[in-house]
């Protein structure tokens, strides 16, 4: 019944992600070439803020349209107190994670208060203004031209400052808020927020503080911008404010919507393709943008829930078909 | 009295949805509120539940004050409805439906969940065995696993009414439950509704099938154009003359 079905899943959710963590390091062993290893690692980063923002819009059908400026003030968080102030770089990841929660506690409380797409209209007057201070904000910030001798990251004396070294603490990371995340879709608070997205006023009849909860899941979800940001700063060991503006915001949008709305490995996928996508029609150059709308436009509508949730709704169709229900 | 409305009114705009309504409901009791439509029926339930508020009036609960307190705060305390349009959680199955309805009997908050910490599984263990005991109630449980939106209206409204339950509500509002049933699922329903009175649950009816209402209800408030116009026994109701005015043309026993 109910509690061996929930035990099945439990198993088929731990081969899942065995799997996933031995291919991933399969993957690194494979790997030597750094241009495809540090490529991997970029991917890391998307999806942890891809997930993020899935949770919030897939999820809790709430818009984000600012969240490259959590991403851009875990990185300068992370980037400036390693940089500038000598700061241990785990201690300004930290901080990165207070700044941004709370960033994002004070945007979403009067945002969440009213219905309809403020969080959208607020997200993005506060990535305008985030992208604007990192750009003037010239003695902490570098101006335009970035902040440059940001640390590498390291772990017991060991210094994490290759990409293959960087890709084994990027997807634990990307392995772990995954799992995380699946976790957090499955549980009380994951099934209310599921709730509120389809029906706010069913959720709230049965007890959903839904305000507190759409206000808890955008935290949630600026943590993980954050978390990728810092990541992203002591990765790159470097930092300008073009990394963080409205366009890339707009583009993790994009990779939610493409992988597939409420789809944790969707958003892995999401994240992948327009990592890679970029990189290989490098070639084309001017056209890039054309082939990028194209195939985006393809994907929207052919398969409007994105890629994976589109392939399974075609399998799950074939499966009604044969069963014969509905 | 468990739930008591004392001199409600409600007005959008030029229009007066209820005007100066009073109406009180005894514990353990089944209560229909009738009328034609537009009559201000819905706009009571919201109230009743906090999805809006009087600008005159007070309601009490248990006793207590009601009016000003949001929807969640309500549903905490006890107040349970469904809606006149069947409003589920589509995109997730039939049993993830009524765990929902669970919400306010477990504690887990996001970290608890997202971490998945030991104390959350014996409350996940619980909220699926109470919600399978919900839909084992309105016998359910072979849609169990299936999308709360390919089921058919009539279980849709059997699903409704489990995920209320589930949240085990003091009284429960049940907005034209019977709305878009056939005559065998409406038979169900009134012995479901029956049944449910038997276990102390408090029913608030609105109710368009006036067999049903009639059957089940011990007693029925008329409204008609925001005003209450009759509140009694299903008999008294219906030699009522004012009622029979105000449904003239329509087949009591339909």
């Amino acid at each position: 019944m109910g509690d061996a079905l929930g035990e099945g899943f439990i198993r088929r959710l731990f081969n899942r992600w065995t799997l996933f963590a031995a291919m991933a390091a399969l993957v690194a062993v494979v790997l030597e070439n750094n241009y495809y290893l540090s490529l991997l690692n970029f991917i890391g980063i998307h999806a942890i803020l891809v997930v993020g923002l899935n949770l919030l819009m897939g999820y809790g059908g709430q818009i984000s349209l600012g969240h490259a400026a959590f991403f851009g003030l875990g990185a300068y968080t992370s980037g400036i107190l390693t940089a500038s102030y000598g700061v241990n770089p785990w201690l300004a990841l930290i901080a990165g994670l207070i700044v941004c929660g709370i960033a994002a506690f004070l945007i979403g409380v009067p945002a969440l208060k009213l219905h309809g797409y403020y969080l959208a209209m607020a997200t993005l007057g506060f990535g305008i203004i985030v992208y604007i201070v990192l750009n003037e904000a010239l003695p902490w910030t570098g101006g335009p031209s970035g902040l440059s001798g940001i640390p590498s990251l390291s772990l017991g004396g060991l210094k994490l400052d290759t990409p293959w070294r960087l890709y084994f603490l990027i997807w634990l990371t990307v392995w772990a808020i995954l799992l995380i995340s699946a976790n957090l879709v499955d549980s009380r608070t994951g099934r209310a927020l599921r709730a509120l997205h389809d029906s706010e006023a069913a959720a709230r009849s049965l007890g959903v503080d839904t305000a507190r909860l759409k206000l808890q899941v955008f935290i949630w979800s600026a943590l993980y911008a954050s978390l990728a940001g810092s990541l992203y700063a002591h990765t790159l060991n470097f930092v300008a404010p073009a990394s963080f503006g409205f366009m890339f915001s707009i583009k993790l949008v994009t990779m939610v919507v493409l992988g597939g709305m409420a789809s944790i490995w969707g958003s892995l996928l999401g994240a992948a393709v327009l990592t890679v996508l970029p990189e290989l029609l490098a070639v084309f150059h001017d056209y890039e943008t054309i082939v990028f709308g194209a195939i985006l436009m393809v994907v929207m509508i052919f398969l409007p829930r994105g890629l994976v949730r589109g392939i399974l709704d075609l399998r799950e169709l074939r499966k009604y078909k044969r069963e014969g229900v509905r | 009295m468990l739930l008591d409305l004392q001199g409600i009114s409600l007005s959008f705009g030029g229009v007066q949805a209820l005007d100066d309504v009073s109406l009180s409901v005894p514990s353990g009791a089944i209560k229909a509120v009738i009328g034609p439509n537009g009559a201000g029926k819905t706009t009571l339930f919201n109230l009743v539940s906090g999805f809006l508020q009087p600008q005159e009036g007070r309601i009490f609960f248990k006793g207590e004050e009601i009016q000003g307190q949001p929807a969640h705060v309500l549903a905490a305390r006890g107040i349970g409805r469904t809606f006149q349009l069947v409003q589920l959680f589509d995109h997730m199955t039939v049993l993830e439906n009524v765990m929902v309805g669970c919400h306010r009997r477990g504690r887990a908050g996001l970290l608890a969940g997202a971490l998945r910490l030991p104390w959350t599984f014996p409350e996940e263990k619980d909220i699926r065995r109470w919600a399978w005991e919900a839909l084992e109630f309105v016998g359910l449980t072979n849609r169990a696993h299936h999308f709360a939106a390919v089921l058919p209206l009539g279980l849709k409204r059997l699903l409704e009414i489990a995920r209320a339950l589930a949240a085990q509500p003091t009284i429960l509002l049940l907005d034209e439950p019977a709305s878009g049933l056939d005559a065998v699922e409406t038979e169900r329903l009134r012995d479901m509704i029956l049944a449910l009175r038997d276990q102390g649950i408090t029913i608030l009816l609105v109710e368009h099938d006036m067999s049903l209402t009639m059957d089940v209800a011990e007693e029925i408030a008329v409204l008609n154009y925001g005003r209450l116009i009759a509140d009694g026994p299903p008999r008294a109701i219906q030699k009522h003359p004012e009622v029979i005015a105000a449904y003239l043309g329509t087949d009591w026993q339909a």
